[in-house]
């Protein structure tokens, strides 16, 4: 009876996440996807507790008690700046969990065939998971060099290393009763998962923690097969699926494949080209971009990493609405890639207080920068690269950009004139109808705000 | 235990329904979107449960059960709660502060 009880809330808690999902594709409806996915949680772990073979309860509260108390802070108490962070850190909880899973199924019960073969699966995806996750979080804690690190023979050594371990995974497949493989088969993930992401520098984080996702989605798949479960397959996979999709989609607006991602470490290429800082450029003050923006009626703003790094996102909307005030039309061109993780400037912009309607894809917001009297970047760089669409040598050649140089006057904030992530120079900052304005994002717009301010007391 | 092809049948309309419904999602979401995944593959608690909560368990699997349901149970707890209060800052022009 209790068995049919526990299969039915596993129906249900399935059904829950499918729903979660569906309503979580427009903001309208996405708050009651999570409360929906919240049910299927409850419903899911009541109906575990329920199953028989569950019989100690005092080790599992304990645990949930602790898992709360760090979960709960580390939800409210995250900066917003901070979010793929939070998110390399949770895939790194979840690899580990169906890793540790995975351990201990195989320390219990040594089995064969198939299910050996998803437990394998399951351990393999999960260890190289939590460290790839851990090096990620790293890398965007800045604790961790963010440069791409990279060295003679790399990308050989790294698939050797993935070689053996599967030739171990499949060893063990063959011999599972052969348990002195099992320690070295688990090692040999970490240390993958390690190097795995050495060479990944920060512009290329998007991927690869869309792509960590994937994995870390799978592994708790592989654990549904080996537990003969259908919740886990199905919830696993949906995870799965959601973190592939969303690398392609980020390799797609970078005109780059997966395994240039993976195995071609960017910013070695590019040290051969000439040195350019010597062109001239033109600069601007604060009151000549204010007055600039103030007389414009219509206004694209392009945010980028730099926004983030400078906490500029709350001094934006003040600009956002002093002009808003003035009647000029501002809106917000958003890259696919720009910021360390899908969504990120999105998720910067609507906790400024920023309406999500004022906040454009590039497919639909490109075609009308040609109409657009000032072009405002605020810490975007490589994505505005006009050498992407005309120089067929530049590294970045292909990238879909947002077509900034054609507003009509384009005003770029930065602290100086070097060049982005993939150390390629802008021609953007060289154009005739091109600001620079020098300085820290916060303080520059600040200033700005006050001149434009300050114009309409006058 | 073995693996019936019912399970490779779920696993395979999983996978598609995934695509299918993870394309729809707005590219203004994908943060959100992603914690959220990320919550749901907590569900990998329900393995951790069923290894901690055995009768008689060997001391290897409560160690290794024990962390498994902190690790998922930190990851539902805040991937749920950072989810909410992500979609809670997106809001419309005009629209009211809560």
């Amino acid at each position: 009876m209790t068995g049919h009880i526990v299969q039915l809330f596993y129906l249900v808690a399935a059904a829950s996440f499918i729903l979660s999902l569906k309503w979580m594709s427009a903001p309208a409806t996405a708050r009651r996807g999570i409360l929906v996915g919240e049910l299927g949680m409850l419903l899911a772990i009541v109906g575990t507790l329920l199953r028989h073979e569950v019989v100690s309860y005092q080790g599992i509260l304990v645990a949930f008690f602790l898992g709360s108390a760090i979960g709960v802070p580390l939800a409210y108490l995250m900066p917003m700046t901070a979010v793929p962070q939070r998110t390399a850190l949770s895939h790194a909880f979840g690899a580990l969990a169906a890793a540790l899973i995975g351990a201990a199924e195989y320390y219990k019960h040594t089995p064969h065939g198939l299910v050996m073969v998803a437990l394998a699966a399951e351990t393999l995806l999960g260890f190289l998971t939590f460290t790839g996750s851990l090096m990620a979080f790293g890398k965007l804690q800045e604790i961790l060099p963010t440069r791409p690190i990279t060295y003679r023979h790399q990308n050989v050594l790294n698939l050797s290393l993935l070689g053996l371990a599967v030739a171990f995974g499949v060893a063990l497949v063959l011999r599972p009763e052969q348990t002195w493989m099992f320690p070295i088969f688990s090692a040999l993930a970490l240390i993958f998962g390690v190097l795995l992401i050495v060479p990944i520098g920060g512009a290329d984080m998007p991927t690869v923690i869309a792509l960590l996702n994937s994995y870390a989605g799978l592994s708790a798949a592989a654990m549904g097969f080996a537990l003969d479960n259908k919740l886990l397959i199905i919830a696993g996979t949906l995870d799965g699926s959601s973190g592939f999709i969303l690398s392609i989609i980020m390799c797609r607006a970078m005109n780059r494949s997966f395994t240039n991602v993976l195995f071609g470490a960017f910013g070695q290429a590019q040290t051969t080209h000439e040195q350019a800082a010597q062109r001239p450029v033109r600069s601007a003050t604060p009151e000549d971009a204010a007055s600039i923006l103030d007389s414009a009626r219509m206004v694209i703003v392009v945010p980028g990493y730099g926004m983030a790094v400078a906490q500029a996102q709350h001094k934006l909307r003040e600009l956002y609405d002093s002009l808003t005030k003035r009647g000029v039309d501002v809106r917000f061109a958003i890259h696919p890639v720009a910021g360390r993780m899908p969504g990120h400037m999105n998720v910067l912009l609507a906790e400024a207080d920023i309406p999500y309607d004022k906040l454009f894809e590039m497919d639909d917001i490109n075609s009308d920068f040609a109409q657009a009297d000032v072009a405002l970047v605020v810490g975007a760089n490589d994505v505005t690269n006009p050498a992407a669409r005309n120089d067929s040598s530049s590294p970045i050649y292909g990238m879909p950009i947002l077509n900034v140089d054609k507003a009509r006057t384009v005003m770029v904030i930065k602290r100086s004139l070097s060049p982005g992530f993939a150390g390629i120079d802008n021609e953007l900052y060289y154009m005739e109808k091109t600001l620079m304005l020098f300085g820290d994002a916060k303080g520059f717009l600040t200033s700005i705000v006050k001149e434009i301010g300050a114009s309409v007391h006058a | 235990m073995h693996i019936d092809e019912v399970t490779l049948y779920v696993f395979m309309l999983a996978a598609f329904l995934g695509f299918e419904l993870i394309r729809r999602v707005s590219p203004l979401l994908h943060t959100p979107l992603m914690s959220l995944t990320n919550a749901i593959s907590a569900i990998a608690v329900v393995g951790s449960i069923l290894i901690l909560g055995e009768k008689d368990a060997p001391t290897l699997s409560k160690v290794l059960g024990f962390i498994a349901v902190t690790a998922s149970t930190i990851n539902l707890v805040s991937g749920f709660l950072i989810t909410d209060r992500m979609l809670k800052m997106f809001k419309k022009r005009g629209a009211e502060k809560p």
